[in-house]
């Protein structure tokens, strides 16, 4: 059998050559969360990949109902694009903020991000509304009820994120900008940004594809 | 008096009397025997007092050891569940021929095939290779726990909320009907209106947040808490299996969830992603389910190609035989899996070129599965090998499975398939190759680590007993399937008017049987084991004169599982210590950093589970509470920035003086 | 890509080496925000004007065109490289993207054989009820 009974010559165990096999004082590994985070939002890529597949197979199923030539506002899809857009550099500002170590900086361009991101879920759900409005619900046809989903998925995603910055908002005037509460910042961060990246997928391929013949 | 007819409708939803199935005696026995010893339990736990203890020591822990054993029993105990449905389809298909219609009439023996199925995948495959990462990885790389320990208590107990929806199920409504991938449109709401199809969907969305956030924690684990020296062509193959497991559970799952929403729109909204007409198309949710489920068995059967690897070098006293060719074999059948998932349903109708390039890449993934065969042959060659009873199971496993395997290529070969696809064939393939290859090796790997789990080894005499009456009885309840398959026998059928074909069914049955002793010998060996312990005590800590850091521990591990982090220079790190003359440091102890338990997750996962129910059952105002209830609770929890605690540093002294002691006084 | 050891640090947390995230700039989010715009007006443009007669074309560029901005964004915004996390942010991310091209792809080959075959219509069905 093997050798691996601990003796009591304690005196050898602090010998160097010993030392070789552990580490003598407090080990303290990375800290996994940023990492973490950013796996997280590789899983939810796939998810809308999968939501832009059935979009792509679905996506011109009318059934002799309205097509996307028909419904979409461009107009409103560009303004929509633009909000967040803009959300996305003003969160970047707070995280300039959060560097300097700022945090009056890092709550003022929160708000300006928040409330950027509420207006384009306010307008989201008016575009929403004034589809249903014209009878254009997701029932009518798979086209439509991929759009929706599709879209509404996003605009969950956007306003979950909303309540996670309010609710940093108020952390971070509790606590200040702790180790904790910069990490939550930077995987918002990532949150955000990502969500602007499928933004970016949506309104190509939903919107302006969806309106060419 | 409409007023009060509404409010019973409000807050109860489809949820009626009749829900109660009192008219099936089946059910009705079960649901006796399961109050009576459940209700035993819970008088037992009430009157020992033990509930603060599992409330403080279990239910609220963090440590991915206790975490581990609970998703063990978890999936053991759904074991004896889905068993008890395999061996009542085996005894009345053994039976209904011709004027006899066995014992279960259609609409219920459905539910069991799915259910079934449900319950071996989800529910008990799952938890119990999740459950053995859990335990052993942090411990293979030199570890306290794994990245984030409360994710990981939460993750736990959306897998048993998801059970827990699963058995509730039996007593309150039905399952589903559709077979355990619930395809449109039968399982749409037109052709599936009933709770079944909808019980299917929340255990499974709530269970499947727990596998992903589970593989998301492992594999930040792997990838930044090794310990110093341990680069990854230096990590224990169990732990890079793991690790090629938990890509393809981040990178899978993602579908399940979407495709599973995309159904329960359908259902709940009336969208049309899957139904017949306003330009749905059922033959998307095939398409995107297998590409779930293809990744899906491979995520069951990576980790315990790693228990082999790890079993068969330790017991032949051997490296293992050509590792970096085993990794490269992990890694290509990971990205592989990704692109085979049609060979599913070659017979849908895509046609030649799309059926040549599957049946193709199906062929070519099974080639790096049998270079491992070959590198644990060739460690074995020349090894001196033990006989203990995780090398029984190893040596089951590398019979059975490479068979199953085969069959596997065969049905690989699209004409081939047109005439077995939903045959007894491709039932008895599957079940060969998940039998052979994750059950035997979740056996081997519970023997194998039992020991250091629990602090004493399990009975050898009950374990072989065990072994041997699962391999018999496996073989002789699955070669008639292959051959009833080959004579064009369907799946599913609760009837048959063929009597020539009934024999075949009572081998397979008889076989079952066997299986049957098997298990109930597993739980003996447990009971033994269990009065046995002292003479089957671990006192090193290394019982099998292991090769890898776990086995450095003592048996069971301290809460902080190493006092001092290791330092790594080879691979079969402890083999490599143990040879260059490692000496235990026992003074210079440090306090030591811990995660603190937490009550949040139980809590979110029994919301999650209330919340399934719900809306199951259409209780729409319930759902919408609970749901609101979740988030609150939710926001609350991330409120609380108290969450660990330092080990004093004599508290650690204590604890490793007493494993000197004990070393000392058996050398 | 290994664990490395940690010991310079005597009051046991464990950020103090890890990056704060990379650094940000005014001038890196602005040049992204810019090029964001340009790479947003143009597509729009291209479908609202109808610049080109065939859809496919407009398709492919105004793709082209949205493939090029996720990339300004993952630089700009969320300063990716490969020295993130010791280059697993970027493994992580190129495997997501092999699979994102695998489900489209796959899923549209396939689907678009299986509607074929086992669809298979004579008139557009498009303009059915």
């Amino acid at each position: 059998m093997s050798d691996t009974a601990a003796t009591l010559h304690s005196g050898d165990v602090h010998a160097p050559d010993n030392q070789r096999f552990y580490v003598p004082g407090d080990h303290h590994p990375q800290n996994a969360t940023l990492l973490g985070f950013w796996l997280y939002l590789m899983s939810d890529c796939l998810i809308f990949a999968c939501l832009f597949a059935v979009h792509a197979v679905v996506g011109r199923s009318y059934a002799a109902g309205p097509s996307g030539a028909d419904l979409f506002d461009l107009p409103l899809v560009a303004i929509n694009t633009s909000m967040l857009l803009l959300s996305s550099i003003t969160y970047g500002f707070a995280m300039i903020g959060m560097q300097k170590k700022q945090v009056k900086q890092v709550l003022v361009w929160l708000g300006i991000t928040g409330l950027f991101g509420a207006a384009f879920i306010g307008l989201e759900l008016y575009e929403f509304a004034h589809l249903i409005h014209e009878g254009a619900v997701p029932q009518r046809s798979a086209f439509l009820s991929s759009f929706f989903t599709l879209v509404g998925t996003h605009g969950l995603h956007v306003t979950f994120g909303l309540i996670w910055l309010v609710t940093l908002m108020v952390q971070v005037s509790r606590r200040g900008l702790i180790t904790e509460n910069r990490r939550r910042l930077m995987c918002l961060s990532m949150f955000w940004h990502f969500l602007d990246v499928v933004w970016i997928g949506v309104f190509t391929f939903v919107y302006l594809m969806g309106v060419l013949p | 008096m409409p007023d009060s007819f509404d409010l019973t409708k409000l807050i109860f939803g489809r949820l009626t009397w009749e829900a109660i199935p009192l008219h099936d005696p089946i059910l009705l026995a079960t649901f006796a025997a399961v109050v009576l010893g459940g209700g035993a339990l819970l008088v037992a736990l009430t009157y020992f007092k033990a509930w603060g203890y599992l409330w403080r020591e279990w239910f609220t822990s963090i440590d991915h050891k206790k975490i581990g054993i609970m998703y063990v029993i978890l999936g053991l105990v759904m074991l004896l569940r889905g068993f008890a449905d395999a061996i009542m389809m085996r005894l009345h298909q053994a039976m209904a021929f011709g004027d006899n219609t066995g014992f279960l009439p259609p609409h219920h023996y459905d539910q069991i095939f799915t259910a079934h199925g449900v319950i071996m995948i989800f529910f008990v495959a799952m938890p119990l290779v999740t459950g053995l990462m859990n335990y052993v990885v942090p411990l293979q790389i030199g570890a306290r726990d794994v990245a984030f320990p409360f994710l990981n208590n939460f993750s736990f107990w959306m897998t048993a909320s998801g059970a827990v929806l699963v058995m509730a199920s039996l007593f309150v409504g039905e399952f589903a009907r559709t077979g355990w991938l619930a395809y449109p449109p039968l399982s749409g709401i037109l052709h599936s209106p009933d709770v079944g199809v909808d019980y299917y969907i929340w255990s499974l969305q709530i269970a499947g947040v727990g596998t992903l956030l589970s593989g998301i924690n492992l594999l930040a684990t792997i990838v930044k808490m090794r310990a110093p020296g341990m680069a990854l062509m230096k990590m224990p193959i169990f732990t890079w299996t793991s690790l090629c497991t938990n890509v393809l559970i981040v990178a899978a799952f993602p579908v399940l969830t979407a495709v599973l929403a995309l159904l329960s729109l359908d259902r709940y909204v009336g969208t049309n992603f899957f139904t017949n007409d306003f330009g749905g198309n059922a033959m998307m949710y095939v398409n995107l389910i297998w590409i779930w489920g293809h990744p899906e068995v491979y995520i069951l059967i990576l980790p315990l190609f790693g228990v082999f690897s790890e079993v068969v070098s330790t017991f032949s006293g051997k490296r293992l035989f050509g590792y970096a060719s085993m990794v490269y074999a992990t890694v290509v059948i990971t990205i592989l899996s990704y692109l085979v998932w049609l060979h599913h349903f070659f017979t849908m109708g895509s046609g030649a070129s799309v059926n040549s390039f599957f049946g193709i890449t199906t062929m070519i993934i099974s080639i790096p599965t049998g270079a491992k065969i070959f590198n644990w042959l060739f460690t074995m060659y020349r090894g001196r090998i033990r006989f203990e009873v995780p090398m029984l199971w190893t040596m089951g496993f590398m019979v059975t499975f490479v068979i199953g395997g085969m069959t596997g290529v065969l049905l690989a070969v699209p004409p081939a398939d047109f005439v077995l696809h939903n045959s007894l064939f491709l039932v008895a393939h599957f079940h060969n190759v998940i039998i052979g290859g994750v059950l035997f090796g979740l056996f081997a790997g519970i023997n194998y680590w039992f020991p250091k789990a629990f602090g004493y080894k399990l009975d050898d005499f009950w374990g072989r007993v065990s072994f041997w009456f699962w391999l018999v009885g496996f073989w002789m309840a699955f070669m008639p399937l292959y051959i009833l398959g080959l004579m064009g026998v369907t799946r599913r059928m609760s009837h048959f008017q063929d009597m020539s074909l009934q024999i075949w069914f009572q081998i397979a049955a008889f076989g079952a049987v066997l299986i049957a002793l098997g298990i109930a010998s597993f739980l003996i060996q447990l009971y033994v084991s269990f009065r046995r312990r002292e003479t089957l005590r671990d006192h090193t800590g290394d019982p099998w004169d292991g090769r890898t850091l776990e086995w450095s521990t003592s048996s069971p591990p301290p809460a902080y599982n190493f006092a001092f982090t290791p330092v790594i220079h080879d691979n079969d790190a402890w083999s490599d210590m143990k040879k260059r003359g490692y000496q235990r440091p026992t003074e210079g102890f440090r306090p030591i950093h811990m995660p603190k338990n937490t009550w949040a997750g139980i809590v979110i996962a029994g919301l999650s589970t209330l919340i399934g129910f719900a809306l199951i059952w259409h209780m729409w105002p319930l759902a919408v509470l609970a749901g609101l209830s979740l988030v609150g609770v939710t926001i609350f929890h991330t409120f609380n920035y108290k969450r660990d605690y330092h080990i004093e540093a004599d508290e650690v002294v204590r604890t490793e003086d007493l494993r000197t002691r004990l070393l000392a006084s058996h050398v | 890509m290994s664990a490395h050891q940690d010991n310079h640090d005597p009051h046991g947390h464990d950020d103090h080496h890890d990056d704060d995230g990379p650094h940000s700039t005014v001038k890196g989010y602005t040049i992204g925000f810019v090029l964001s715009i340009i790479l947003t007006v143009i597509p729009f443009y291209l479908v609202m004007a109808k610049v080109f007669d065939s859809s496919s074309t407009t398709a492919l560029v105004i793709l082209g065109f949205a493939a090029v901005q996720i990339v300004v964004h993952m630089i700009y915004f969320l300063h990716m490289n490969t020295k993130v996390e010791g280059g697993w942010s970027m493994l992580a991310l190129i495997f997501t993207l092999v699979l994102v091209v695998i489900t489209l792809a796959g899923s549209l080959w396939v689907m678009y054989h299986l509607n074929h075959n086992m669809m298979p219509m004579i008139h557009d069905m498009k303009n059915m009820p």
